[in-house]
């Protein structure tokens, strides 16, 4: 069966026919990318159905490309970390290399998606031009800003999503990341609670505690679908915080991300 | 003694494939009409507008269109506060201070979102609201620590995929943004009670939770409501959730 004859063959009788089929197959074909097949063993059709750009819409394009840079810069932190030895204790390294692997599968959806029209990888300092000199020499402070990336990941996707609910595809697509990274988040607050001795630092965010503040800022909500939960079940302010996870802006997630450009 | 898992990855590709399956099909009808000879009958799964399906008797009816979607996520929390409720309450042999740090923690988070759900639908919707659900833990050993942590991590895990795979249905953005600020921090949960289990792996986040393009679970609401419906003696129905 030649399959190029059998879509001429649809296309004619269905002109939106072989856009829907790339879709389609595109949907099939990115879950089994990663696993299965090497690209460049990819026949050179299917992999310009993958490389032609998911996104449609600009609106769409830009969220994806916001979420490209930050994937960038999570995944360039990460390989620099788990590439410079004696930064990360033998005991965590299966903890980095998972997350670390995880970004970098993160920049390959996004680039993918994105096609022709990614954003190129920016320059990054990831001392935050000073601020954390030590960031590959010191674990305290990689675990810092380790978290801080993890935490500013999740409030910066949590903000998209409603953005992209004109395509369900790519808005599912970013709530399946935006979960990876609040995992990531978790972990990463505990080890951070533990190299540090600080008990206060907890898997999930208290009040709007934490540094670089900018990235906690607003955290301490407490009202939400318009009523103020002050008091719900009796539970405490630090309980009712950490119960809901608050989204950042475009504007306050590049600011923050601003530091390591 | 955690019988019914969520979502194995062969489930989660048979779910693509059923997209993938409707979108061909959806292909193949567009064509048949052109030729005029469409099977009505064969497309009935994928109408927007369904008659409601009227649930048995004894059955609790979820609902459909957002406040559908609030009541299924209303009715997982309301299994997770009681579940850890009883966590806290009969705490399992050899347990740390540490861990009933964690688990307290996790069950205010949980009742404040069951606590939230409830005024939220009593105020948007107070016809509509399910009831409080009877919940059936009698197959989780509470004294046992691999018992406990392992029903948690069914929970958390199911929990993420359940509003993972719900948002797209969404209609309001508020409602949205709402389910996008918990599910994080079940997210969160799910990878502090996997790292309970077997710490310093990359199990919080592992490869049989996340696929190869670093997407965390999205699973259809009929999927999670058979996993959970063991644990709850309420029979649920979500007939008329939108899918």
């Amino acid at each position: 069966m030649d399959i190029f004859k059998i879509l001429d063959e649809i296309q004619k009788i269905d002109g939106d026919s072989v856009g829907r089929l790339e879709h389609a197959t595109r949907r099939h074909f990115m879950s089994k990318i990663g696993s299965k097949l090497a690209a460049v063993a990819v026949p050179t059709a299917f992999a310009s159905i993958v490389n032609k750009a998911y996104a449609q819409s600009a609106g769409a394009i830009d969220i994806l490309n916001f979420a490209l840079t930050l994937e960038y810069l999570e995944d360039g932190f990460y390989q620099m970390a788990n590439g410079t030895a004696g930064l990360i204790p033998d005991t965590d390294k299966a903890i980095f290399a998972q997350i670390g692997k995880h970004e970098t599968q993160h920049v390959a959806f996004l680039k993918g998606a994105l096609g022709a029209k990614a954003v190129a990888k920016p320059t990054f300092d990831f001392t935050g031009k000073g601020a954390f000199a030590t960031v590959f020499s010191d674990y305290k402070t990689f675990l810092t800003v380790s978290h801080a990336l993890e935490d500013t990941g999740v409030r910066a996707y949590k903000g998209q999503a409603g953005g992209l609910m004109g395509d369900p595809d790519l808005l599912q697509y970013a709530l399946q990341v935006h979960s990876v990274e609040a995992r990531h988040a978790s972990i990463v607050r505990k080890l951070l609670s533990a190299a540090t001795g600080n008990a206060a630092i907890k898997s999930w965010i208290t009040n709007a505690e934490g540094s670089p503040a900018a990235v906690y800022a607003g955290d301490d909500n407490k009202t939400q679908g318009g009523v103020n939960l002050t008091g719900l079940a009796g539970k405490s302010d630090a309980a009712i915080t950490e119960a809901f996870d608050e989204p950042l802006t475009k504007d306050q997630v590049l600011a923050i991300a601003g530091l390591f450009l | 003694m955690i019988k019914n898992k969520i979502s194995t990855n062969d489930s989660e590709k048979d779910g693509q494939k059923s997209v993938l399956n409707r979108r061909l099909f959806l292909r193949s009808a567009g064509v048949a009409t052109a030729v005029g000879t469409l099977a009505l009958g064969a497309c009935k799964d994928d109408d927007d507008t369904v008659t409601p399906t009227t649930p048995a008797t004894g059955t609790v009816d979820l609902g459909s269109g957002d406040v559908g979607i609030l009541n299924y996520a209303y009715a997982l929390e309301q299994l997770e506060a009681a579940f850890y409720e009883q966590v806290v309450k009969t705490p399992y042999t050899g347990i740390t201070a540490a861990e009933t740090t964690i688990l307290t923690d996790i069950r205010d988070h949980e009742v404040i979102h069951r606590e939230f759900f409830k005024a939220a639908l009593t105020a948007a919707a107070p016809t509509q609201i399910i009831p409080g659900l009877e919940v059936d833990f009698s197959k989780i050993d509470f004294t046992s620590r691999a018992a406990v942590l392992g029903a948690a991590k069914l929970f958390e895990d199911t929990g993420v995929a359940a509003y993972n795979g719900a948002g797209k249905f969404i209609k309001s953005a508020d409602y949205l943004l709402l389910a996008g600020k918990i599910v994080s921090v079940e997210a969160r949960h799910a990878a502090a009670i996997s790292d309970l289990i077997t710490p310093k792996t990359a199990d919080f986040a592992s490869d049989t939770q996340i696929d190869a393009n670093g997407l965390d679970k999205a699973t259809a609401s009929a999927t999670i409501l058979a996993a959970v419906q063991p644990y709850v003696k309420t029979k649920l129905s979500g007939a008329n959730l939108p899918k």
